[in-house]
């Protein structure tokens, strides 16, 4: 039972994956303008934001940074469960 | 604990360290910086007082409880802040041009900065910044704890 629940959601999981890949640009394009462009003309007014960097780090790429922030408290549960040891 | 001139020096750069790295994550969404370096800054700062003045006397100054409970609020705040805006989507942001705290509206083109704009932008620097000081800090702590136990083994 256990066996079939993993497979079938390693099936969901590729399936999406292959999904997004069939739907995936060719190498090369879009060339870079499509997306830079559209940052440098509208952050300003979009997010009212003077540093464009900072509109897409906290803004547009949201989810990302929330991935590094959990990347850093994963580092720190692990240097903190290394050096437990220590205590006894 | 290291000389005399190291401690004094530290005692004189400490405050400054820490008010630049706190302008830094301030300023996020107007100069060069924002949550995560700003926290680095004000970590380098601890890592200081930790490395001139030795472990015993500044584990009283910096509790590493308290680093651990920044943390979390850094955290929750970061991912409050984002389902805030989920009237719209995950990661709205609504406070932008909205004329309420940090809502001014920004001059299109080449401008001095306005503290009080850029809506969530600032609250989710103060947010990441209060993040990162505390687990770099925490990290820093573990480390001189690791190194004295180790010397003492």
């Amino acid at each position: 039972m256990k066996k079939y629940v993993a497979l079938a959601a390693l099936l969901v999981v590729s399936g999406f994956f292959l999904l997004s890949a069939i739907e995936m640009h060719s190498f090369g394009s879009p060339a870079e303008e499509d997306m830079d462009r559209y940052f440098i003309e509208n952050a300003q007014e979009e997010t009212s934001t003077n540093n464009v960097v900072t509109s897409i780090v906290f803004d547009y790429r949201g989810f990302d940074t929330l991935g590094e922030a959990t990347v850093l408290f994963t580092a720190v549960v692990g240097v903190s469960l290394l050096f437990r040891r220590l205590r006894k | 604990m290291m000389s005399k001139i190291v401690r004094t020096i530290t005692n004189i750069l400490y405050s400054s360290i820490l008010i630049f790295g706190f302008y830094i994550i301030m300023h996020g969404h107007l100069t060069p910086g924002g949550g995560f370096q700003g926290g680095a800054v004000v970590a380098s700062g601890i890592a200081l007082v930790l490395i001139a003045y030795g472990y015993d006397t500044a584990k009283d100054w910096i509790k590493k409880s308290n680093l651990s409970i920044l943390e979390s609020i850094g955290g929750l705040a970061f991912i409050g802040v984002a389902f805030l805006g989920i009237g719209t989507t995950f990661f709205y942001n609504f406070l932008a041009n909205s004329g309420t705290l940090f809502g001014n509206p920004t001059v299109i083109g080449i401008n001095p900065g306005d503290l009080n704009t850029a809506g969530v932008l600032p609250l989710m620097s103060w947010a990441v910044g209060l993040k990162v000081l505390a687990g770099l800090g925490s990290i820093i702590l573990l480390m001189a704890y690791g190194i004295k136990k180790g010397d003492e083994k």
